[in-house]
Parts: C-alpha cells; sequence; structure tokens
C-alpha cells in the first residue's frame, strides 16, 4: 500500500513558507521522543517558530477491544494504556464501575489502592527524572531513578505478582490479599527510600548544568496551561493548584495530610521541580496509609462481583455456581454513564464508563491527560532553540501508550 | 462520600448555574437527570456552538474532555451518536457534561477549536474514531489511524476483527482502489 508519502508531505509544507525558513521533520524514531512522537518543526535559524506534532503510532485500539472484554477483563487492556503507572488506570477504571454498581469497598482495599497507587506515581516520576536526565545530556540520574524504581518494582511484585503491569485493582477490591511480609517490606522501603532519594535530588534540581538547560524554557502562563486542557503536574507548575485527589476527593484521600506543590514560572524547570516534590508528599501519604492500614476484607463481599474464596469453591454449591458464573459470564452493570477522574502521575485521568446494562462496557472512553500535553507542544516549543526542544518534551512528560491507545 | 470543595462547588453549579443556562436557551437544552455528581445536560446539534460560546462567557476556561459514543443499533437514524464534551471552569471546580445527539448519513456538529486549543486534537480523534465532521475544524485528518485507513473503528458496526482480508488474491497494484499508486 503506497501512500502519500513523507517526503510529499514535506514539499508541500515546504512550498507554503517564507524563504528563509526551514523545515524539519524529528521522529517518530527518536530517541528523545519518549516512544514515538513525530514533530515537524520550523526553524528560523535555530529557532522553532512552529511545530506540529503528529502520533498515532502506538495505536492498538484499547478502548475498542475494552468494548469487546467483560467488565472485569476490560482492566488488563487499560493497564497497557499508560505504561508508566498502570496502577492509576486500574484505579479510575475500577471506581467508574463500583459508582455505576452503587457497591462499597471494603476500607482495607481502599487504603491500599491509595498505598500503592501514590508508590506508583513515585516510580513513574522517577522514571522521568531519569529519562529526563538523559535528555539533557546526564548519564548518572538513570541508574540511580532506576535503582530507586527497582525497590518499588519488587513491592508491586511481592503484591501483584507482576512488576509492570500489575492489573491488582479489580472491580470491588484487590485481586488477592497483601502478602504475608508485606509490612517486612513496606518498612524496609520506608528506611532506605528518603537517603535515596535525597540523592538522586540534589543530583539534578541543584546541579548548574540542569539548571542552565531548564530555566526559562517552554514557558506557558496559567491562562494558557488551562486553554490547552493541561493538567496534573503540567497544570501546577503554572501556577494553578488542582489536584483531583483535594478537589475531588476519591478513596478517602480527604483523610491523608498532604500538599499540592505548585510552581511559578510554568517553565521546565518549575515542572521538574513540581513532580520532585510531588514524590516527597507522594512518600507522605505512602508513610500514613502504611501505619493506618485497616484489618479487614480486601475486597467486597458480594458473590455477584467478586470471587468467592478457593477454599469455599471446594465446598459449597452456591459459591462453585458463583465462581463459575463470573470467569463466564461476570456480571451485569446497571446502565448510565459516569464520569470519574482520579489523579495519575501525568494529571487528571479520567474514565467516562458507559452501561447499557450489559456484562460488556458499552464504551470506555479516557481522558488522556498525556494527549492533551502533547498538542500544548506547540505552544511550548514556540521561539524555543532547537536544541532545547529535547528538554521540552522530556519535561511536558507525555507517555505514548497512554496517546495514542 | 468523601469531602472535597469540588463536591461541594458541582451542588453550587446544580443549583445556580443549570437554571441560568436553561433559562438562556429555553429552546434545545434541557437537563438529563442523573444519580452521579456530575450534572449533564442535552443540547442539539445547533445549540452548542452558543451553548459553548456561553459557557466560556460564565467562566468555563477548560475544555476537559471530548469524545463520542456510539449508540447503534439501539439508537439508529438521527440520534445513532453522542457527542460528549466535559467543561471545567477553574477556579469554581464546576464540572459539566454536555450530551449532543448526532446522525444521519453526514453526522455534523459545530467545531470548537476556536474556542479552546485542546477542542482540535480531541475532535480530530473523535472524526477518526465515528467519522462525525466538525463545521468549521481547520484540520480535520486522521490522528490515530494511519492517513489511508477505512473506516471508523469505534463504530459498533465496525467489527473487532477481519475488516479486510489478510490474505487476498488481489495483486497488490490493484488492491487499494482508493489512492492512485505514485512514484
Amino acid at each position: 500500500m503506497i501512500r502519500m508519502g513523507l517526503k510529499d508531505e514535506l514539499q508541500q509544507e515546504v512550498a507554503g513558507q517564507a524563504q528563509d525558513r526551514m523545515t524539519l521533520s524529528v521522529g517518530p524514531h527518536h530517541p528523545a521522543t519518549h516512544g514515538v512522537l513525530r514533530l515537524v518543526l520550523e526553524l528560523e535559524g535555530e529557532t522553532i517558530v512552529k511545530a506540529t506534532p503528529e502520533h498515532g503510532f502506538l495505536h492498538t485500539g484499547i478502548e475498542k477491544t475494552a468494548e469487546h472484554l467483560t467488565w472485569q477483563q476490560a482492566i488488563t487492556v487499560l493497564d497497557r494504556m499508560d505504561y508508566l503507572s498502570p496502577l492509576s488506570n486500574n484505579l479510575g477504571y475500577s471506581l467508574a464501575v463500583e459508582k455505576l454498581l452503587g457497591i462499597e469497598v471494603p476500607p482495607k482495599a481502599v487504603w491500599t489502592r491509595v498505598l500503592l497507587a501514590e508508590l506508583q506515581r513515585i516510580s513513574s516520576h522517577l522514571v522521568y527524572f531519569g529519562t529526563g536526565g538523559m535528555d539533557v545530556g546526564a548519564m548518572t540520574p538513570i541508574f540511580l531513578a532506576f535503582d530507586i524504581r527497582e525497590m518499588i518494582l519488587d513491592i508491586f511484585e511481592e503484591v501483584a505478582g507482576s512488576r509492570l503491569h500489575q492489573s491488582y485493582f479489580r472491580i470491588g477490591g484487590l485481586q488477592q490479599d497483601l502478602p504475608a511480609n508485606f509490612n517486612e517490606i513496606m518498612r524496609n522501603f520506608i528506611k532506605k527510600f528518603p537517603e535515596r532519594l535525597e540523592e538522586l535530588k540534589n543530583l539534578i534540581l541543584e546541579n548548574p548544568i540542569f539548571i542552565d538547560r531548564t530555566k526559562g524554557i517552554g514557558k506557558l502562563s496559567p491562562e494558557e496551561a488551562i486553554a490547552h486542557g493541561l493538567t496534573g503536574p503540567n497544570l501546577r507548575a503554572s501556577g494553578v493548584p488542582y489536584d483531583v485527589r483535594k478537589a475531588f476527593p476519591y478513596c478517602d484521600y480527604d483523610k491523608f495530610d498532604f500538599e499540592v506543590p505548585i510552581g511559578k514560572n510554568g517553565d521546565c524547570y518549575d515542572r521538574m521541580v513540581v513532580r520532585m516534590r510531588e514524590i516527597e508528599e507522594s512518600f507522605k501519604i505512602v508513610q500514613q496509609a502504611f501505619e493506618g492500614m485497616p484489618e479487614g476484607p480486601f475486597r467486597c463481599e458480594d458473590r455477584k462481583i467478586s470471587l468467592p474464596p478457593k477454599a469455599e469453591v471446594k465446598q459449597s454449591m452456591e459459591a462453585l455456581i458463583h465462581h463459575f458464573k463470573l470467569v463466564s459470564y461476570g456480571f451485569d452493570v446497571p446502565p448510565g454513564e459516569v464520569y470519574q477522574a482520579v489523579e495519575s502521575a501525568r494529571g487528571e485521568f479520567a474514565v467516562y464508563v458507559v452501561s447499557m446494562g450489559t456484562n460488556k462496557p458499552w464504551r470506555v472512553r479516557v481522558r488522556p491527560p498525556s494527549f492533551y500535553a502533547v498538542h500544548a507542544l506547540p505552544a511550548m516549543l514556540k521561539n524555543c532553540q532547537i536544541a532545547d526542544m529535547v528538554v521540552v518534551i522530556a519535561a511536558a512528560d507525555p507517555v505514548f501508550g497512554e496517546v495514542d491507545r | 462520600m468523601s469531602k472535597g470543595p469540588g463536591w461541594a462547588a458541582l451542588e453550587e453549579l446544580r443549583r445556580e448555574v443549570i437554571p441560568e443556562i436553561l433559562k438562556a436557551f429555553p429552546e434545545g437544552v434541557r437537563e438529563l437527570p442523573t444519580p452521579f455528581e456530575i450534572p449533564q445536560l442535552q443540547a442539539e446539534p445547533g445549540q452548542i456552538r452558543p451553548l459553548a460560546q456561553w459557557l466560556k462567557a460564565r467562566g468555563f476556561n477548560m475544555l476537559l474532555d471530548l469524545s463520542a459514543v456510539d449508540y447503534y443499533p439501539h439508537r439508529q437514524g438521527d440520534g445513532r451518536f453522542e457527542v460528549v464534551y466535559h467543561f471545567f471552569a477553574w477556579p469554581q471546580l464546576w464540572k459539566l457534561r454536555v450530551r449532543v445527539p448526532v446522525g444521519g448519513e453526514r453526522p455534523e456538529v459545530d467545531s470548537l477549536s476556536d474556542l479552546w486549543p485542546n477542542a482540535n486534537p480531541a475532535e480530530r480523534e473523535v472524526w477518526d474514531q465515528f467519522g462525525i465532521r466538525f463545521r468549521g475544524h481547520p484540520n480535520l485528518t486522521r490522528i490515530l489511524n494511519p492517513d489511508d485507513f477505512e473506516g471508523h473503528p469505534l463504530r459498533k458496526d465496525f467489527p473487532l476483527r477481519g475488516h479486510r482480508d489478510l490474505i487476498t488474491d488481489i495483486p497488490l497494484a490493484e488492491r487499494n482502489p482508493y489512492q492512485p499508486i505514485k512514484e
């Protein structure tokens, strides 16, 4: 299949532009684009006059696939969207479906969700600092950051059985109970983490080269950031203290004591500082959630929604029927539509779920925070130097699994 | 229910702003009852642009999300699709959902890309996935699928698998009748 090639497209664009301008196509296979992003830059000398993002190279039809899976199965494909923070995706979707079903999740499940979602935020921001460091030419941060992230992934492995795509939050609670050694591994993590983070923090935020490369680059005013639909750390770096956890608390977030860090200038440096302080705030929440972890069941007791314990299945007829029914057919969800937002590592991750009363979702629309961040790149890149382009992309933190879905 | 400023703001929105909207648009906009927190309105396709302009002037400065839902085969003909808008007002913390039923042979609705810059990519995505056109959009091209993709995958009559043959005996040169072969 031969389509209008890149060459023709570029020729068309070049034909309509001023004499002293140059069009440069960056990507899609560029190591600094954090996935596959193509940027068509219009340059005047080394200054970017106009940037046009093009994406879709990772499009896998996740929303379509989810419509063909049962409610519980759809969690597994939603994991694959924002692959740096899959638990936030799980959380948003589970909360939306639970709202439609009208079920209450036991407190232990709620607090575990908070704990793990915050750990996930830390691990996602650590990747951000690691790869962001590489983008400005520093090789060391990635080793430090991935070393810390490794501890978090080990916790995920102990808890959920897998390190990256956990699918641990299920509709009605959690997939399985916390492991017996959970307290031990968490205490170990809480003891080691602050010191290791301090090392990374000093290396990045107090490094003069880092500051020179990021300060005053890619500025966005609060009005612009709001108009472009930016959320999360990118919006807060511009000085707008909007955080879904504070404004529309879900999962008992109103019971935790944490602050919402904001920036002043809305440049790349502020985006990094906000994320670093967010790691510290998340760590505070992790500690509180670990210390106050309630006892009790880890998923709701409604046998029409969550699986019965295996021991019961071997003894009881009803339990066996429930098990069979849940595994083969799933459950029906009452008709309706709900918009559930959660604060993921990238911003307001929201799921708009439509149910028609069947055992499969009618529509799962995901509001991808990094989709809007990618389309705010032209505004950030305007009048930047071409050498700073990589920094701007890195600081905006797009994840292309989520942009393209 | 957790306590938070946003939930109280949504109550305020329901109490104060929704009656204002219904008064300003007596024809073509109505409130849809919902058991959940975010209030929702239904607007006729012709009303969405004036409504959006009104909302923007009233403080809704962020277009949170723009997407669509296909209700085929439950609804056919004129109301087959619904374009769903989520508006957000900072710092009032109002969230409002507006649902616009569209349909027919050539579903079309007015574009909002001059009001909010992020409507531009979101509308491109809806065009790509559902084939709903946006009147007045500056650059309505595919965004996720390749430019030569046939069909609109999130439509309910688009199959999950096998929308085209993987193995065919038609020679390569004749396979794609939509675009002449270049080079």
